[in-house]
């Protein structure tokens, strides 16, 4: 459908947050009817661009942005996401935004209610005016038959299969009569095969109304499928925009991943090729909501340091956390060939294993507490370390002056910025207070090291520094480095060998010096085909 | 999903469901016969009881469905009430004006307690019930100094018949002679040997009426929604901390005029004890009555207010009979009331424990099953 | 200025409000007839019987189970160890060694259980602390008319069964340790040395706990469970063994309690005593999940001191018994203030 000018045109879209750019000069264009498909990497920019145009608070908050939006050629500025619901546009998000306890239709025409007066509401205001819910229930029902869906508007969300969940919030997005552009963000990720198929024809069908879509998804096959144009975002800025017809998925591929400028790959290859099996990972699954692991198979090599790439949501994370004993998991972990017990965080660090989490503030620190305590804590407590036994044996004196010592030790070696080892945690910046994370993984002198997203959030000097003394840490004590991360420059700058992680499962495994397209490859999901039957884990 | 619905299979979720009304069905089955009242009285008992306090009980259903758990915050209400008694005795209004003159007066003053605990509540949200348990004993701290000391002193009370002999501070216990029973004997009703109070009855079936009627406004499926996921709602448009206020606020002007009903009934202000059982025994007659903290109904209340207070009443003379000492069967109560209220939370928070984990599960990229 | 400011934010309100008024209260007791040194003998008095109740929180804060409401459960514990002495004709320091050593095994078992069911809970510990507290003294109520003692000290007299509501510890152990050492200044001054090396010694064996490696671990349970699971920690052996130790402390705490006011209390006495041990940590700083010994004397000596202070001084001057009063509202605002607070995302 070609029209003289599209439905929403966002002009020269700039944002940095707290002197960090995320995203420069980016334009784009949606048609009524058509389906864009927006691609990128975590941290390309797609989220920070759907925040802006969906006027979330936090894009206030954090000096708003640069550039203009137009719908319709008008252009509009939005305070908060009820000025962009009014405008037309609605966003199903990834978290269900459902009441379980209330039906389909309640859900549907949530806070839109379909009201009638009574003869209090003259005296009591308009909230005492009551539902009608023969009306509402026509709407939902109206709703629910444009997807081309089977739900009874009378089902309990609490009672629905996660497919009519998602159905139910897309049908909530589109009863409403103004609605012109949909966003979607990674719809079909917790959707079975056939519901996400379901999905898509749906899509189609709301398109074919008018209805512009703005689909945002790493699905190769999906792209295919139903997207009209592509948008590629790399480093918050557009790389490429282009008709579906007129491209491939080797330069779909390759544009998301791939950096103008030329990988730094060091040359990292310290160990012995032949050097045998330290961990062995045999049809590991894990329960982590958000990165589920469904089926992982994985030798790593002694010495090594094995990096674990992969876009957001595929299982990358799930994988440390799953062999650490912090989410239930499954299936066969060795260390040094002797089994080793999951769902049990003591065992695996009674094993030499130590793990230097993602989640920084929620997992990895004691914020309320001094830094040296954060530092000598499972040390402590794995190994026995910095006790003083007392009365032969029966009472274990936790000895300050020895976790003084080491804290001092690390904040020397790691060049950790403090006022002093009893600082609190929760006042140390972001890259110091990471450095204290590893130095508690380092003291507790682990055979395996996992660290997860190790240069999140820092600054750039830390995260050179942080980088350089993994490398180092490797070096010296020969130590078995396993890292995950979003960033793949960063894994391709110190690992031996990276594995990409996709729908839960290993897509392949690279040498650092792999070019661009074989990494996005591997990242962007199958075509297709006869295999990738879900197994069930009862 | 075809569900099996067997008759076995529908018995058995009433039976479990239901676990605590039937179990407090047996208990009162063998501690009837036991206390050797008879049925007559016994029916005219509950009678009397279900006229006194199912107002009452009635105010704590707002709240649940706002998700703010059990409003022992009732107690506010409740003494609310009893100022308006007492002002009401001062100025020597007697008979069903002066009963709803009180209610009347107590009314802005609930709504300000109201407010002032919905603010509070707000405040401290997973953590309602607790706080609204130690807000009342708070603000009863305050009452007995407003009663004890303010008044005749600062606040001048003309009726000296009320006053403390040392010249200022409300007595003890108000004899409520004109007020005693007004209500109740408005519109009199025998049926056979059982007095009816008919005009409470009709209070309370127009406060059922209201409630049922408020489950269908907008402010009441707004409630329902605050109550079962308040970021959903917030999400969605609704003024989250709004809605709970007058949740609460609504709930202790219930309490204030289902406290003053409760007092015309015994025809005593004890004026510094009579409202220290109040949200014990009404928020225990609920649960009896088969809800529990996230849900309650209607039925619920009548229920649970016959089963209490069936207990209530032959609970000491069956304590006499099987142990020796009527004492025995009055601890004994007081036991079920706390004993229930213990047992009725704790399987909130292991169900909805178990509940956050199964949700947590069924999110994002779950084994498929 | 600046630095006034801070320690203003880092005390909090409450606090200063509290410790000012107790201030002004010591100061103007003079010119209202009450006595300084009789003052301060019954705070320090007033201190000894309820710091080791106030300690007995410390171990449940830390570990993150919230402020124990369910101090009662210790407390009948050590009811049961001190009649159960009596029964047995104890006296003196055997007979209040004999109530703590009877006592002990009740709350080693009644804090086990306690902290099974509180960790099958975990967000609404609270609550159901309030209510397993005040449910377990209805249900000793009737389980003191029943038990069988017989010693004609506790029964009720004529023939009756069952214990007398309130016990004379008169010729067992009665002021044991307020009379050892006891330092005393003239008529009106009396420093109950037994007793307070007794909280000594007892908040001595804390801080050493939380010294060990156990009582770090947790330490961090409370500061932030993800963290202690990651680190090998069994969180809920963690929470049970605080407890264990909570209920225990009240156990121990209320026979020191009793020594001193020289009553046991039974029936309803336990009810509510919960309340003024929660309140008198808070006053000291404590938060619902942290809390240290300092906050405990601190709170104490504010707390108790504003109650001995404010009835003798405020009833002379204005000649009546606010008393009551004003322990139900300072104690239960102080409480409600500290519900109030936001803490960490409560899970």
């Amino acid at each position: 459908m070609t029209e003289q000018q599209p439905l929403l045109h966002m002009q020269g879209i700039t944002k940095e947050y707290f002197g960090n750019r995320v995203l420069t000069d980016v334009c784009l264009d949606v048609n009524r009817g058509e389906v864009l498909g927006l691609v990128g990497e975590n941290g390309a920019g797609k989220s920070t661009l759907m925040n802006i145009l969906f006027g979330m608070s936090v894009i206030g908050q954090t000096g708003g942005y640069a550039g203009t939006i137009c719908i319709d050629g008008k252009e509009v500025i939005f305070q908060n996401p009820f000025d962009a619901l009014k405008a037309g546009i609605g966003m199903v998000h990834q978290e269900f935004s459902l009441i379980p306890g209330f039906t389909a239709t309640e859900n549907i025409l949530l806070n839109g209610e379909i009201l009638q007066d009574n003869i209090v509401t003259k005296v009591f205001g308009p909230r005492l005016k009551t539902l009608d819910l023969p009306e509402m229930r026509a709407i939902a029902e109206k709703s629910i038959e444009l997807l081309g869906v089977d739900i009874s508007p009378d089902t309990l969300v609490s009672e629905m299969p996660v497919g009519h969940k998602q159905f139910t919030e897309l049908a909530r997005e589109i009863h409403r009569p103004e609605m012109k552009l949909l966003v979607l963000d990674e719809p079909t990720a917790v959707l079975t095969e056939s519901e996400a198929q379901v999905l898509l024809t749906s899509l189609r069908r709301l398109a074919a109304t008018g209805i512009a879509i703005i689909f945002i998804t790493h699905r190769l096959q999906e792209i295919l499928d139903i997207c009209d144009r592509i948008v590629i975002l790399r480093d918050g800025q557009v790389v490429k925009e282009v008709a579906t017809g007129d491209t491939d998925i080797g330069q779909i591929a390759e544009l998301m991943v791939g950096r103008s400028v030329g990988a730094k790959s060091a040359s990292t290859s310290g160990y012995d090729k032949d050097t045998e099996t330290i961990v062995s990972l045999d049809h590991l699954w894990v329960d982590m909501p958000g990165e589920t692991v469904r089926d992982v198979t994985l030798e790593i090599h002694k010495g090594e340091i094995f990096g674990i790439g992969g876009l957001a949501g595929q299982g990358k994370l799930g994988i440390p956390n799953g062999i650490m004993g912090l989410y239930p998991a499954g299936g066969a972990v060795t260390l040094h060939s002797k089994p080793i017990r999951l769902n049990d965080p003591a065992a695996a660090l009674a094993a030499g294993m130590a793990f230097v989490s993602e989640d920084r503030r929620g997992v990895g620190l004691l914020l309320e507490e001094a830094l040296d305590w954060n530092i000598a804590f499972t040390a402590m407590q794995a190994q026995n370390k910095f006790l003083r036994p007392l009365l032969g044996g029966l009472i274990q004196w936790r000895d300050d002056k020895a976790i003084q010592n080491v804290a001092l030790e690390y904040i020397k070696a790691l060049d950790i910025k403090c006022t002093g080892t009893d600082q609190r945690a929760e006042e140390l910046s972001g890259g110091n207070q990471q450095k204290i994370c590893l130095a508690k993984a380092f003291a507790v002198q682990p055979d395996v090291l996992f660290v997860s997203e190790p240069t999140r959030g820092i600054d750039v000097g830390a995260k050179s520094l942080v980088l350089e003394s993994l490398r180092t840490y490797n070096r010296k004590n020969g130590t078995t480095i396993i890292m995950v991360s979003s960033e793949l420059e960063e894994l391709r700058s110190i690992c031996d060998r990276i594995a990409i992680v996709d729908e839960g499962r290993i897509a392949g495994i690279l040498p650092p010096s792999a070019t661009a397209k074989e990494f996005g490859l591997l990242m962007i999901g199958k075509l297709k085909n006869e295999e990738n039957k879900v197994e069930s884990h009862e | 999903m075809t569900k099996k619905t067997g008759f076995n299979d529908a018995i058995s979720r009433v039976f479990i469901g239901n676990v605590v009304p039937i179990m407090f069905i047996v208990l009162i089955a063998f501690a009837t016969p036991l206390s050797g009242f008879s049925t007559g009285y016994l029916v005219q008992e509950m009678v009397t009881r279900l006229g006194r306090n199912s107002f009452l009980v009635l105010s704590l259903l707002l709240p649940i469905m706002a998700g703010m758990g059990l409003n022992f915050g009732i107690v506010l209400g409740a003494m609310s009430g009893q100022i308006g008694i007492i002002l009401v005795t001062n100025w020597g209004i007697s008979g069903v004006s002066g009963l709803f003159l009180a209610m009347a007066i107590a009314t802005p003053l609930a709504a300000l307690m109201g407010w002032l605990a919905g603010i509070v509540l707000n405040r401290a949200k997973g953590r309602e019930m607790v706080t609204s348990l130690i807000l009342g004993f708070f603000i009863n701290g305050v009452y007995q100094l407003v009663v004890l000391y303010i008044m005749g002193k600062i606040i001048p009370i003309k009726n000296s018949a009320l006053v403390l002999s040392r010249g200022y501070g409300i007595r003890n216990a108000i004899d409520l002679k004109g007020m005693r029973q007004s209500l109740d004997k408005l519109i009199p009703l025998k049926i056979g040997d059982i007095s009816v109070p008919v005009a409470t009855f009709i209070l309370i079936g127009l406060l059922c009426l209201f409630i049922w009627w408020f489950g269908k406004t907008k402010l009441g499926h707004d409630m329902r929604a605050v109550g079962q996921d308040m970021a959903v709602a917030e999400d969605s448009g609704i003024k989250v901390e709004r809605t709970r206020i007058i949740a609460i606020i609504l709930s202790t002007i219930l309490a204030c005029y289902g406290q003053i009903i409760f007092l015309q009934n015994i025809g005593t202000l004890n004026t510094y004890n009579s409202h220290d059982q109040t949200a014990t025994f009404a928020v225990a007659a609920l649960l009896i009555g088969g809800a529990s903290v996230a849900r309650a109904s209607i039925p619920n209340v009548f229920v649970g207010v016959v089963l209490f207070h069936l207990m209530f009443v032959v609970a000491p003379m069956a304590g006499k009979q099987l142990m020796g000492s009527a004492m025995i069967g009055e601890y004994f109560r007081v036991f079920v009331s706390y004993g229930i209220i213990a047992l009725s939370i704790v399987l909130y928070a292991w169900r909805h424990l178990k509940e956050r984990e199964r949700a947590r599960r069924s999110l994002r990229g779950a084994k498929e099953s | 200025m600046n630095r006034i400011r801070a320690f203003v934010d880092k005390a909090g309100w409450p606090r200063i409000i509290i410790a000012m008024l107790l201030l002004s209260l010591f100061i103007v007791a003079p010119s209202v007839g009450v006595r300084v040194d009789q003052s301060m003998t019954n705070t320090i008095v007033r201190f000894g019987m309820n710091g080791i109740l106030v300690l007995g929180m410390v171990p449940m804060v830390q570990t993150g189970c919230g402020l124990n409401f369910g101090l009662p459960l210790g407390i009948i514990a050590g009811l049961l160890g001190a009649t159960i002495s009596i029964e047995l004709g104890l006296t003196g320091l055997a007979g209040f060694a004999g109530a703590i050593g009877f006592a002990a095994p009740f709350a080693l078992l009644f804090g086990w259980s306690y902290g099974k069911l509180l960790n099958r809970v975990k967000g609404n510990e609270m609550m159901i602390a309030t209510y397993v507290g005040f449910s377990s003294v209805s249900f000793m109520c009737m389980m003191w008319m029943l038990l069988p003692y017989r010693s004609p000290k506790m029964i009720w007299g004529y023939g009756g069964s069952g214990l007398r509501t309130t016990i004379s510890l008169e010729g067992f152990w009665i002021h044991i340790l307020d009379n050892f050492l006891t330092i005393r200044i003239g008529p009106n001054f009396m420093f109950p040395t037994g007793m307070i090396l007794f909280f000594v010694f007892m908040a001595w064996i804390m801080w050493a706990f939380f010294h060990t490696k156990t009582g770090t671990a947790m330490t961090a349970v409370g500061s932030n469970p993800d963290y202690a699971r990651a680190a090998g920690i069994n969180v809920d052996k963690m929470r049970t063994i605080a407890v264990i130790m909570s209920t225990v402390y009240g156990a121990i705490g209320i026979l020191v309690f009793q020594q001193s006011f020289g009553f046991i209390q039974l029936y309803n006495g336990p009810f509510f005593m919960a309340l003024p041990a929660v309140a008198a940590i808070l006053i000291g700083g404590a938060s619902v999940n942290k809390a240290n010994i300092t906050n405990v004397v601190i709170g104490t000596i504010l707390f108790q001191g504003l109650l001995t202070m404010t009835p003798s001084v405020i009833n002379s001057a204005i000649q009546s018994d606010l008393s009551e009063v004003v322990r139900i509202i300072i104690s239960n605002g102080m409480i409600v203030y500290a519900l109030t607070r936001v803490t960490r995302k409560s899970r």
